[in-house]
């Protein structure tokens, strides 16, 4: 694969052409931490981050989005029936992402694209989107991606992946969309670094301290694993609030609701979140979930179990650690997915 | 603060070998800096779990809702305040509780830490008022007093209220303390710029109401941001939709908040939710000469009416 030098002094320059054909998102603080947003002229992405608060999953799928609209006003034409809302899905590039959360688009992709479902938003505004990578050269202790499936410089889900080496970027190309970004940008310079980035992925990979372990998960039976006595435990200091599935860059739950100002309307989807009693409310007023309990098990028994027996193909979490570093009460994914991969149900003769 | 701990230990124990209670409500140690998890003990060989530090924010008064066993719980001056609350509000009752009274010196703030370290932080030690923040090859120090939470800077009533047994003598309690200066700052705002400083506060919410689930004062089984039969407010991330739960939330919690910062403590965005839950606690105060939770004798201004309430306010 080919990898380009960017000396950062052409970088801004660079990003400032890319400009011209599209519309660029990075990482910028804003107060005391730092997310992802649209670059203004002018404005750089700021390198100088661990991980953002949020994750980047808001630029492919919001927090609210307007899928339909629609007139009440029956003197107009077409009233009451819904139209498609207009959106930008011109392309775009995501400068900076790391490769955890560009990984994690890759789990989510499972559940808005497939072969029986195509959820238009979603794939529109995903392969509008070229994502330029910037790999990790010191992951956080609360990291734990080399566990849980990817690493800090894995590629797959990146179109380039930048690595800082100090008064240059190495940019090595993915995809043909990184190439056309990079020609876009006017970088050109190729060289030959596969050995020095190899190194540099080795030393960054060394320094990951934390770990899941989640090679039995897929042998455990279901029922076991629901009905073991940990959750109880596990439970008791959740206080039910969203963060943990609204911080993740996997969790794609959505709900539809209808708002109508006067005589117009839209259809919109807003995240939801397993943590809510309202996610399973039936009309019937019954609540499959209704406890605490419940719905904490719910979430790890879907990210760790019913995922892994769906797709085989490892856990629903990419080990970006934001729900460990943000949940106001310190509940740890990884604790307890060692626990689930540990748990063997005792047999008690009778 | 840290010299409590064997004492906690020692009570904990006792109570659970005599089936005094059937569990011990307190913190473990948590598995980042400046985090502790809530947890429960229900037998004596594990009460060593229990740890007690200035990391010990949220409000376990919240863990007492409805529950019907014997519990003995450890807690603060908040703490017992809103354990005061709950018993006159009929969510618990006094004679289930066993309350470890911790006469306490302040949380620290973890948010604000993290601000003033340009680092990942990977350890941070406690020492009687100080805090040493590590990260890879560096180090700081700070005065516990310049990292404390700011509801706990200004709090004026550190000591239990209501205990069935202390860990240590209580402590002194601050005065000279002016609680409401950020609030009136705000009161002096005209309308327009008033609306603009609450949108400003809130535009980071992601409505996750983590605020809202950490305090023990939001238990009602529908909240009305969930009511959904029919709903009545909107579920997007409206900047109006917004600023209706914070504002709301704030006013079902007049004459009822203790200030024990759980709620700003939670927010994963950092946002000074606290400001709201003050402008009516001050409030509170000037009326009524009311602060919450501070007697079981005494039922809280807003549910109660007196000939001679003041309604001045009443236009």
């Amino acid at each position: 694969m080919k990898i380009i030098r960017i000396d950062k002094k052409n970088w801004a320059g660079g990003l400032e052409k890319l400009k011209g054909s599209y519309r660029l998102f990075g990482p910028v603080k804003d107060n005391e931490f730092h997310n992802f947003k649209r670059l203004d002229k002018d404005e750089l992405p700021d390198f100088n981050y661990f991980n953002t608060r949020l994750s980047p999953k808001s630029i492919i799928y919001p927090q609210s989005e307007i899928m339909l609209e629609y007139e009440l006003d029956e003197n107009k034409e077409n009233h009451h029936v819904m139209k498609e809302s207009k959106k930008d899905y011109s392309q775009r590039v995501v400068i900076g992402i790391r490769p955890c959360d560009a990984s994690a688009f890759l789990l989510v992709k499972r559940n808005f694209d497939t072969p029986e479902y195509k959820d238009p938003y979603w794939i529109r505004s995903y392969e509008a989107t070229t994502f330029v990578g910037l790999a990790c050269n010191n992951p956080q202790a609360t990291c734990f991606c080399t566990s849980a499936g990817c690493g800090p410089f894995y590629e797959d889900g990146l179109d380039v992946l930048l690595v800082d080496a100090g008064d240059h970027f190495l940019a090595k190309i993915i995809s043909s969309k990184g190439e056309n970004l990079l020609e876009a940008a006017g970088w050109d310079t190729e060289t030959d670094a596969d050995e020095q980035i190899e190194t540099m992925k080795q030393e960054a990979e060394a320094r990951i301290t934390s770990f899941v372990t989640t090679n039995k998960l897929k042998d455990k039976k279901i029922i076991d694993l629901f009905d073991a006595p940990f959750w109880e435990e596990v439970a008791f200091a959740c206080i039910n609030c969203g963060t943990c599935t609204y911080v993740c860059p996997t969790c794609w739950c959505f709900d539809i609701q209808d708002e109508a100002y006067g005589l117009c309307g839209i259809r919109m989807r807003n995240w939801d979140s397993c943590m809510f009693p309202l996610f399973t409310l039936h009309g019937s007023g019954h609540n499959p979930r209704s406890t605490n309990m419940q719905r904490v098990r719910q979430r790890f028994m879907h990210k760790l179990k019913y995922y892994v027996d769906k797709y085989n193909d490892g856990i629903q979490c990419v080990g970006c650690g934001r729900c460990i570093r943000l949940c106001p009460v310190n509940i740890d994914i990884r604790k307890i997915c060692n626990m689930m991969n540990s748990y063997e149900v005792q047999v008690t003769s009778d | 603060m840290l010299g409590y701990l064997t004492k906690i230990w020692t009570i904990s124990e006792r109570l659970l070998k005599e089936s005094k209670v059937d569990m011990v409500i307190g913190f473990r140690k948590g598995t980042v800096p400046m985090m502790n998890e809530p947890c429960v003990v229900k037998s004596p060989e594990n009460v060593k779990e229990l740890v007690w530090d200035s990391n010990c924010g949220i409000n376990l008064a919240n863990y007492l809702t409805d529950r019907k066993e014997k519990i003995a719980v450890i807690a603060k001056g908040c703490d017992s305040r809103n354990i005061v609350t709950h018993i006159i509000e009929n969510k618990i009752k006094r004679d289930q509780l066993f309350v470890i009274g911790v006469p306490c010196k302040g949380m620290i703030d973890r948010h604000k830490i993290s601000s003033m370290f340009e680092k990942e932080i990977i350890e941070v030690i406690e020492e009687e008022n100080k805090i040493i923040v590590r990260g890879n090859d560096c180090e700081k120090i700070f005065k516990k007093a310049e990292v404390l939470q700011e509801n706990c800077a200004i709090c004026i009533h550190r000591n239990p209220v209501i205990y069935d047994e202390l860990v240590a003598e209580p402590v002194k309690e601050q005065t000279d303390i002016d609680r409401y200066k950020d609030v009136r700052r705000i009161e002096e705002m005209q309308v327009e710029e008033k609306n603009n400083f609450f949108d400003e506060t809130l535009s980071a919410c992601i409505r996750c109401y983590a605020c809202r689930n950490a305090c023990p004062l939001c238990y009602c089984p529908t909240c009305f941001v969930d009511e959904s039969r029919p709903q009545w407010l909107g579920k997007s991330i409206d900047p109006v939709d917004i600023k209706t739960f914070h504002l709301l939330r704030a006013f079902h919690c007049a004459g009822r908040c203790t200030d024990c910062g759980a709620c700003q403590r939670a927010c994963p965005m950092g946002i000074n939710v606290r400001i709201f839950t003050k402008k009516l606690e001050k409030d509170c105060f000037e009326l009524y000469g009311w602060e919450a939770g501070m007697s079981l004798d005494e039922r809280p201004p807003l549910d109660t009416y007196r000939p001679d309430d003041p309604e001045d306010f009443i236009k």
